[in-house]
This record gives structure tokens, C-alpha cells and sequence, in this order.
């Protein structure tokens, strides 16, 4: 194989060709947003800006979001994990005079491809379930203040928080009108929240989400819709206090500098993007493109303080940073191309090292963030609507954390020996500790529990050969790869699943790799994907909403939905 | 033990409340804690003393306005719908044009409709409580009464909005009942809902300043509740608009009144100076007008409404005399024009019309207000006096909508923060205005005198002399 560049990057950052979606924030220039740092307490204030669209078409009035308010937060809560770690509370509050958040902007859905939708969705959904992982692994808890109504979207960020404390007013509400407003879900974790987290009795939740106006004071702390309520001369107090509180209680460092997150190295062709740790190259033609990770090319650092000094040259970080990029950018503006295929590149074991360099230090704050984002960057490609496609070839380093991607993939294909005319050793592959449940996916279980469910005895098998290098047919027997094609088969099998992808259908691909990926238990996560997701793009693609008499066409105008009475 | 209330007797009623069992046991445990909230929150002082009210104990006219000396914990609030005058009546507006009217809520309208009757009721209350202090400096006996009489309807009002909620809204609408004698006007922590009832009523400028703006903001709302689908608050809103006319009249000939006395000084001092003979100067009743009309254009709400559309679509509230206007009823692609704030100037463009309810009823308020300003201005010409009260432009000293966030004069030049915090007491009230208007508020009780700062009314109420005693103040 050839050699590999050094560490030290020859990419600059660089904004996404005109017309792309691009994912890159700085918070010195947040539209949307405005964090205010104050020890322990990071104050993260919504006043949406109602010109800044990403779209054309709508206003963003009374706090309503788009993609671009999303992409915000998804910045702040990311730079919140490793450039904040004193902070040990987020407060989620409303800098808007009236209104806390009034949820997705209505308009804009309407106006919006069914794609967009979607893929907005799917964002905001892995945006919520990151705040939620904050809270239950950063020591990060989100607080959110609600005064002023709080309707939809709005009261589903507030579900994502740990705790929420509503302004008792008489005028702040918290409500889910999607149903009886627009004919469409609280698709945004909205319903799964509402009974699976805050146990919301499901008769109550029932009544509450077919009711425009929602519910406030004390009902709304009786029926658990809420954590408590303040009397408005008292609620910025209280929220302080309360803030403080779990501000304190914190498995955070109380001092000490985070690691800064600069915007990431990239360069874009017309077919390909380029990263430090990853290429992605599309062919355009045959609907796929290929991701070539690249494993590390330097011996890491060895102790916690050299780790937080490599800071995002770090690679364990570096290329999860890079593969997180490339797939929005992906899956946002190259809807097209339908099949990802990845490889890697790169010394096994020094994966392997790698993985045992993080499992050292997993307790420190860094490390521990470094993994935890990577089980969330590897989480958006399970739910990435593409067909995945693992090629093992010589020269690869699908070891330990780098398997992972093999394990996410809906078929796998490990060149059996070494291609004609090639020095290259043949592949091999190898599981790390951290294929046993450090990564876990959107059900709870580890990519290997999923592949081999209920089979404690194969797993036990598997995690006595942690470390070895399995080559072809030893990764076939253990199950760990799809198929071992020769050299003389390779090309054609992977040309022909690739051809066969192609020519299915999207939609019916899109749903049968959800439902293949996902088997064993549930979790809320993965039921806000299947079923509530699922049934909100059923919905989304339905007349009741989206027709010329529908709901969501028509809301703003003040005409009145007609709606197919037929029960489906 | 107390006996059995009699609702019937105590309460005058059209709906045959006596045969109504689910109502009475919900007034039952209503009307305690009304009584309560009265007593507590109502007019100051002057509770157990006898005042000249005028009672409605049907909608009939010999019934609407009986007369008599009452003590008002005593004043008999009734619950009347306008007389069903219609055979068959039928929608008038919206998707549901040409239907029959609705006696019973539909399901699917019950939470818009129940906000609705929140909303106007709340206001009801609200204005009592803004109003209790006032008595302690009442220009006169009669103007005493006039505000008594104004509270004591504005509760019958809210008795109406309690009765629709409690008859028609089930559990919800009794919460609702409580709620709205629970919320306080300027109460930090539990505000009415409404901005400007929120706002302290502190001189009896503001008081009819307040009656002839803000009611009128009342007389609108409840003209286009009036016209809705929904009938018993379509005829529960008809009645409770005569009674609104009342509070009109006497804001309109409460700021009369303070004009003629103004003027007559003029005149007879040959002076602008009005202040130093102790009666109001008309640049500062132009700053009143101005503040009061601004803060009650907000009440009409956003210039572009999906709300207003949807409540207009489905039949829930109409439009000021819906059946008088010459087109479809039900706006589908139908223009109107607004004025809107563009590239840094205040243009006029034409937009959805059914978006634009909250705009129309507002140009209808406005044009109604600017009726009883040229009255006023007609009594300054015809003292010989060159000075015209004006309306400000609609995008002044807003707090509500498209304008909220501009600083225009009243003229309607539009003017940056600086100017704006350096010259806006030229046209609103400022502190040592407010100072000088407080000043002069100087209780006068004894019957058929007035205070120096405001002219006798024309005519007694009902029929009775100036000096008539419509407050019995002795024991």
C-alpha cells in the first residue's frame, strides 16, 4: 500500500460547494443562540432570528426553528462537552419576551421536500438524544426554563432536557398541537418522551396531545409533564438555584481548560471530499460512493495530559470528527447516492493500540468524551438511510473501534488472501474490548449482541480472542464478515450487490435496513427512529398533511384541512 | 345552616337557570368565591353604601335598565343571551356558511373556543380590579356612580363568560371560571392575560380615557364574538354590547367634559395657561389620547394572524357586522390592504385578506374612534379655540405586531431609539404630567358639585337632577 501523509494537516477548512447544506458553526457568530458562560452553568438562550433562514419561503417568528437553528444547537451542545467541562449544568432558556419556543416552523415543513423533512428529523432527533447523553454520561445536565408558551418542537426540546421547571403564570404553557393542528406527530421524541421518559400515564398523554393549548401549572407538575413550576417574580431565581444545584453535582473536572473544536480540514471536488483521516469518493454514475477511513499513521499519545494537548489532532477523535462531517454532508446533499462502502486503511494493531490507550484512560473527562461522541457519530451511520457496505481488502485496519463500522454494515465483504500481483499481506480483522459494549447502538445492545442475539455463547467465544488477528476465513466462521470472495469473485460480488442495490428501490431499501439493523430490545432512542419516526414519514407522505387540502399545506393561510376520513 | 340559594330569584336569567341543575350546582360553588374576589378586589371603601345602578332583569326594554338605590354586594348580576330574534338561523361566515347556528360546542372547537371566552372574559375582571381605587377621588357624586355602575357590569360581564364556560366546557370550563377570578391585573405572578389590563388605571383621565379606548376594544371584539356559529355566544355577546355602549358614553363624555372645562377657561381667561385655574391643558389630554389609543390598537393583536384566519375559517369569530359586508364570507383569495414596514419605509400592500382579520377590525376600531374625536374637536371649535385632537398613526408607541419594533411619531415619521428616548414625552404622558393630573384629583361629594377640573355633565342619569343623590353617603 502506499504510504500515508504525516499527521500534521495539508487541508484547510473549507466551506461546502454553494447550494450544500454545510454543518460547520462558529459560536461567535451563532444567529440563534447565545451562550453565556457562568462557572459551573453554561446559560444557552434562544432568540431565533427570523430572517436567518437556511430557506426561502418563511420567517422564523415566535422562536420557531429550522435546520439552521438545529445546526446551532447541535454546535453549542458538542462544544459544551469538550471545550466546557467546568460546566456541569446547561440551562436552556427562552431570550424571546413571550414565547419559550414554538417548535418547528410550519411553513417551512410545508414548504419543504418530503427528503428534507426527513433528514431534518433524523438531525433533530440525533441533536435531542445527544443533550439527553450529556446528561446521563457528561455530567453535562440540561436544565430548560420555560416561560412563555411552549408548543411542539419546543416542548420536545424541553423533554430532552433532564428536568424542566415551567413558569407559573397563568400564561406559560407546555403543549404537543401537532395532532389536532396540522395533522401531523410530535415526531421529534415528542410522543416516545412523553410515556417512556417522563412516564406520562398513556391516557393522559392521549388528552394532552389532542388538545391545541396544552396544559400549565399545577396540572402540568400533576401529570408529570413537567418537573415543577414557579411563580414568575420567583422563576429566574428558582431556575438559577436549581441550576446551581446540578451545576455542582458534576463527575466533571471543576477547573482546567477544554479542548477547542476548530472547524474540520476539508477539501470538496466534484466527486470527492477530502479529509486528514478519511477520503469519500463518489461515483455518481453508479449511485454509491466510498469512504476510506484511515486508521493512525503516528504512535498516539501516552498520558491523560498529552491526550488533552493533541486535543482534536488526537486521532481517535480526529477521525470520528471526520466521518461525523462527511455523513451529513452526505446524507443532506448528495441524496442521490445511495450506498456507502467503507474501508480502511492503516496498522491493525495500531487500532488496536489505540483502543487500549482510550480504555485506559476512559475515566478522564477527554477520553471519555472522545468515546462517547464516537458511539454517536457511529449511532447517525446505523440510522443513515443508505445501504452500508463493509469491503475488508489487504492493508485495511477494521480492528476494534474501526470494526465497528464493519459490524454497522449490512453485508460485509473480506477479500479472501491478496489481489494478483499485490505485496500487500492479506487482510485481517480484530475485535477490541470495545466492540464488547462500549459502543452501543440505538437499542441499547452492542453491534455484536445485534449480530449475534441472545448467543452469550458466542460472544463468550468471541471475547476470549480480543487482540488476535482473524484473518479471511477465520472472520467467516466467527461470523464477523458476510462473504470471503477470492480475488478472481471480488470485483464481480462487489460490483453485482452494487448493481442490485441500485436498481432496487430506495424506499423499500431505506425500510428494510432499518428494520434488519435494529433486532433485540428496544429504547426509547430506537423507538423515536422506528416506530415514531417511521410513522411520521408514512404521515408526512400522506394527503391529510401534504396534500393541496392538507393540514400542513394549508396552516397560516386559514383555510381548513379536508381531511379522507378512511381509517388506513 | 344556610338555606337552599334561590339562583333563580338571585340571579336574573333568560337561560331558565332554575331547571338547569348542572349550571346551578356549578354557580353554587362559583358564585362564594366570586362574591369573595367582589368584596376583596372590587371598589374600594364604598361597598355597603347604597348607589344609584341601573339593573338588567331581562333583555326586553322595560327590563334591561331598571333603576334603583342598591348596595353593590347586593346588585343582582344576571345571565341574559339576546332574545332569539332569528327563525332558523343560520352561519354566516367561514366553511361553515349557510349552516345551522350551533347550540353546543363542537368537539373539534372546543379548546379555540373555550380560549376565546377566556380571553374576553378575563378582561371583564381585570378592569374592575384596575378600577377599584378610583372612588377615594371621584370628581363628582355622578361620576362616582358612573364608575360603580361601569364595575358592576363589567362583573355581570364576566358572569356571562363564566355562564358560557360552565354551561358548555364541562370540567374545563369551571377551572377556567376560578382562573379568571385568581388572575390579577398587574400582579407579577398571576397577570391578567391581556397587556393593557395589566396597566394601572391610577387617575380618572386614564378611567375615561381607558372607557372610551380600551371599552371600544371590548365593543369590537365582542360585535365579531357576536357573529359566531357558536349562537349562545354569538346572543350573549349582543347583549353584553349594550351594556358596552354605556361605558362608551361615559369615557366619551368624561373626556368632554374635561375639554369643556379647558375650553371654557381659554376662553374666559383669554389664556392657554388652563393649568394654573386647575383643570387639564389639551396638549396633555393629546399625549392621554395618545398613550390610550396606542396601548388598545395592540389589543386587536398581530397584523397577520393564522389564528384570526383559522377562527374566521371555522366559524368562530366574525368579522364587525359580518352580514353588512358585500363579499363571499369566507375570503378564499380575496386582497386587502395593509400597511406594512418595507426597505426601511411604511408602505401600503395588499395581502390575504383572511390573514388580515385582526388588521380589518382594527381599521374598523380606529374609524369608530376617530368619530368620537371629531366630536370632541367640535366642541373646541366651537369655543373659538385653533387646537385639533388627532389619533397618532397606528405603527406609534406599538407593543403588539409589525410595528413593535419601530419608533414612529405620531404623525408617522419614522425616527431611530435615540430621537425616540430624547422626544417621546413630547407625545406620551410623562412623569411630571402624570404629577400634575394627580394633583387634581381631589374627591367631591357633596351632590351637584364638581371638581375644578371637569365640566357638569348635560343631563342627570335617568331623568334625576345633577344634584340628586346617587350615592347615599350618610349612615
Amino acid at each position: 500500500m502506499q504510504a500515508v501523509s504525516s499527521e500534521s494537516s495539508s487541508l484547510v477548512h473549507e466551506p461546502t460547494p454553494v447550494g450544500a447544506l454545510d454543518f460547520t458553526r462558529d459560536p461567535d457568530h451563532y444567529h440563534h443562540w447565545q451562550l453565556r458562560l457562568d462557572g459551573a452553568v453554561a446559560w444557552l438562550g434562544l432568540r431565533v432570528a427570523e430572517h436567518a433562514t437556511i430557506g426561502e419561503g418563511y420567517e422564523l417568528k415566535l422562536n420557531s426553528y429550522d435546520l439552521g437553528v438545529d445546526i446551532e444547537l447541535h454546535d453549542a451542545v458538542q462544544r459544551l462537552r469538550f471545550e466546557h467541562p467546568e460546566v456541569g449544568c446547561v440551562v436552556i432558556h427562552s431570550l424571546h419576551e413571550r414565547v419559550f419556543c414554538a417548535g418547528a416552523n410550519i411553513k417551512m415543513l410545508g414548504r419543504a421536500t418530503h427528503a428534507h423533512k426527513v433528514n431534518f428529523c433524523k438531525f433533530t432527533n440525533e441533536t435531542r438524544n445527544g443533550i439527553e447523553n450529556a446528561s446521563a454520561c457528561s455530567g453535562q445536565t440540561y436544565l430548560c426554563a420555560v416561560k412563555g408558551s411552549c408548543a411542539g418542537g419546543g416542548y420536545e426540546l424541553a423533554l430532552a432536557c433532564d428536568e424542566i421547571i415551567l413558569a407559573d403564570d397563568g400564561a406559560s404553557s407546555v403543549s404537543l398541537p401537532e395532532l389536532p393542528l396540522l395533522a401531523v406527530l410530535p415526531g421529534t421524541g415528542g410522543l416516545t418522551r412523553l410515556v417512556d421518559k417522563r412516564r406520562v400515564r398513556r391516557d393522559r398523554a392521549d388528552f394532552f396531545c389532542t388538545i391545541e393549548e396544552g396544559l400549565r401549572g399545577e396540572r402540568a407538575v400533576s401529570w408529570g409533564l413537567v418537573d415543577s413550576i414557579a411563580p414568575a417574580s420567583r422563576f429566574d431565581g428558582a431556575v438559577a438555584q436549581r441550576a446551581r444545584e446540578l451545576g455542582d453535582d458534576t463527575r466533571r473536572p471543576l477547573a482546567g481548560s477544554g479542548v477547542h473544536l476548530p472547524p474540520i480540514a476539508r477539501r470538496f471536488s466534484a466527486d470527492s471530499v477530502h479529509y486528514d483521516h478519511l477520503d469519500v469518493l463518489i461515483d455518481r454514475d453508479n449511485g454509491h460512493a466510498t469512504f476510506v477511513i484511515k486508521g493512525p499513521q503516528v504512535a498516539l499519545p501516552e498520558n491523560s495530559e498529552s491526550i488533552v494537548a493533541a486535543g482534536t489532532r488526537f486521532w481517535p477523535l480526529a477521525v470520528m470528527r471526520d466521518l461525523d462531517d462527511a455523513i451529513l454532508h452526505l446524507r443532506f446533499n448528495e441524496t442521490s447516492v445511495g450506498s456507502w462502502i467503507f474501508k480502511t486503511l492503516g496498522d491493525p494493531e495500531l487500532v488496536l493500540a489505540a483502543d487500549a490507550l482510550l480504555a485506559r484512560h476512559a475515566e478522564h473527562w477527554f477520553v471519555r468524551e472522545v468515546l462517547l461522541f464516537t458511539e454517536r457519530v457511529l449511532k447517525r451511520l446505523d440510522v443513515s438511510a443508505r445501504s452500508l457496505i463493509a469491503a475488508l481488502e489487504p492493508g485495511s485496519c477494521f480492528a476494534g473501534t474501526l470494526f465497528e463500522l464493519a459490524l454497522a454494515c449490512d453485508q460485509s465483504y473480506m477479500l479472501l488472501g491478496q489481489f494478483e500481483d499485490d505485496e500487500t499481506p492479506p487482510a485481517a480483522v480484530a475485535l477490541s474490548e470495545h466492540n464488547f459494549g462500549r459502543y452501543r447502538m440505538v437499542n441499547g445492545i452492542s453491534r455484536l449482541e445485534a449480530r449475534f442475539l441472545d448467543d452469550a455463547q458466542t460472544l463468550q467465544v468471541l471475547a476470549t480472542r480480543q487482540g488476535d488477528l482473524l484473518a479471511a476465513q477465520d472472520a467467516e466462521q466467527a461470523g464477523l464478515v458476510t462473504f470471503i470472495p477470492d480475488d478472481i469473485d471480488w470485483h464481480d460480488e462487489l460490483r453485482i450487490v452494487l448493481e442490485a442495490r441500485a436498481g432496487f428501490s430506495p424506499d423499500a431499501l431505506s425500510g428494510m435496513e432499518a428494520n434488519l439493523r435494529f433486532p433485540g430490545p428496544e429504547t426509547m432512542e430506537s423507538k423515536i427512529f422506528s416506530r415514531l419516526s417511521a410513522w411520521q414519514n408514512w404521515i408526512f407522505q400522506r394527503p391529510n398533511a401534504v396534500g393541496d387540502k392538507g393540514a400542513l399545506v394549508l396552516y397560516g393561510s386559514g383555510e381548513r384541512a379536508q381531511f379522507h376520513k378512511q381509517r388506513v | 345552616m344556610t338555606g337552599e340559594v334561590n339562583y333563580s330569584d338571585l340571579i336574573p336569567n333568560n337561560i331558565d337557570l332554575g331547571a338547569d341543575r348542572r349550571l346551578k350546582r356549578a354557580l353554587e360553588s362559583w358564585h362564594p368565591k366570586f362574591m369573595h374576589w367582589w368584596k376583596t378586589y372590587g371598589p374600594d371603601e364604598y361597598q355597603d353604601k347604597e348607589v344609584y345602578l341601573r339593573t338588567a332583569v331581562s333583555v326586553d326594554k322595560a327590563g334591561w335598565a331598571q333603576f334603583g338605590h342598591v348596595k353593590m354586594p347586593d346588585y343582582r348580576w344576571g345571565i341574559f343571551l339576546a332574545d332569539n330574534t332569528q327563525q332558523d338561523k343560520r352561519i354566516g361566515f367561514g366553511d361553515h356558511k349557510g349552516e345551522k347556528v350551533w347550540q353546543d360546542v363542537p368537539g373539534e372547537f372546543r379548546g379555540p373556543l373555550r380560549r376565546l371566552i377566556v380571553t374576553q372574559g378575563d378582561t371583564e375582571p381585570a378592569s374592575v380590579e384596575q378600577q377599584r381605587i378610583l372612588a377615594a377621588t371621584a370628581p363628582s357624586l355622578v361620576d362616582m356612580r358612573n364608575l360603580f355602575q361601569v364595575n358592576v357590569e363589567e362583573a355581570r360581564h364576566l358572569w356571562a363568560m363564566v355562564y358560557l364556560l360552565m354551561a358548555h366546557f364541562g370540567r374545563d370550563g369551571r377551572e377556567e371560571a376560578e382562573d379568571l377570578l385568581k388572575r390579577r391585573s398587574g400582579d407579577a405572578d398571576k397577570p391578567r392575560i391581556l397587556g393593557a389590563f395589566n396597566e394601572a388605571t391610577p387617575d380618572w383621565l386614564s378611567f375615561f380615557m381607558f372607557t372610551y379606548f380600551t371599552d371600544r376594544d371590548g365593543k369590537y371584539q365582542l360585535a365579531s364574538l357576536a357573529e359566531s356559529a357558536f349562537d349562545p355566544l354569538a346572543r350573549t355577546c349582543q347583549f353584553m354590547l349594550t351594556e358596552e355602549a354605556h361605558h362608551m358614553y361615559v369615557g366619551e363624555t368624561g373626556v368632554a367634559r374635561v375639554i369643556q372645562k379647558a375650553c371654557e377657561i381659554m376662553r374666559e381667561h383669554r389664556t392657554d395657561d388652563v393649568r394654573h385655574y386647575g383643570a387639564i391643558d389639551l396638549p396633555t389630554l393629546q399625549k392621554y389620547v395618545n398613550f390610550h389609543f396606542s396601548v388598545s390598537t395592540d389589543l386587536f393583536g398581530a397584523e397577520q394572524s393564522t389564528n384570526a384566519a383559522n377562527y374566521f375559517t371555522q366559524g368562530l369569530k366574525g368579522r364587525y357586522q359580518e352580514s353588512r359586508i358585500d363579499d363571499d364570507h369566507q375570503l378564499k383569495d380575496q386582497p386587502y390592504r395593509v400597511i406594512q414596514f418595507d426597505a426601511g419605509q411604511l408602505v401600503e400592500r395588499e395581502v390575504a385578506a383572511l390573514t388580515s382579520i385582526n388588521e380589518r377590525l382594527r381599521d374598523d376600531y380606529i374609524a369608530d374612534c376617530q368619530r368620537g374625536v371629531d366630536r370632541w374637536n367640535k366642541i373646541i371649535a366651537e369655543a373659538g379655540i385653533d387646537f385639533v385632537l388627532t389619533l397618532p398613526h397606528r405603527a406609534f408607541h406599538r407593543q403588539i405586531g409589525i410595528f413593535s419594533d419601530l419608533h414612529v411619531t405620531p404623525s408617522g415619521a419614522l425616527i431611530d431609539a435615540e430621537r425616540w428616548a430624547r422626544e417621546c414625552h413630547q407625545w406620551l404622558p410623562g412623569p411630571s404630567d402624570h404629577e400634575y393630573v394627580k394633583s387634581l384629583m381631589q374627591q367631591v361629594t357633596e351632590p351637584g358639585k364638581f371638581a375644578s377640573w371637569i365640566a357638569p355633565p348635560r343631563l342627570g342619569i335617568n331623568n334625576q337632577p345633577l344634584d340628586f343623590a346617587y350615592l347615599k353617603l350618610a349612615h
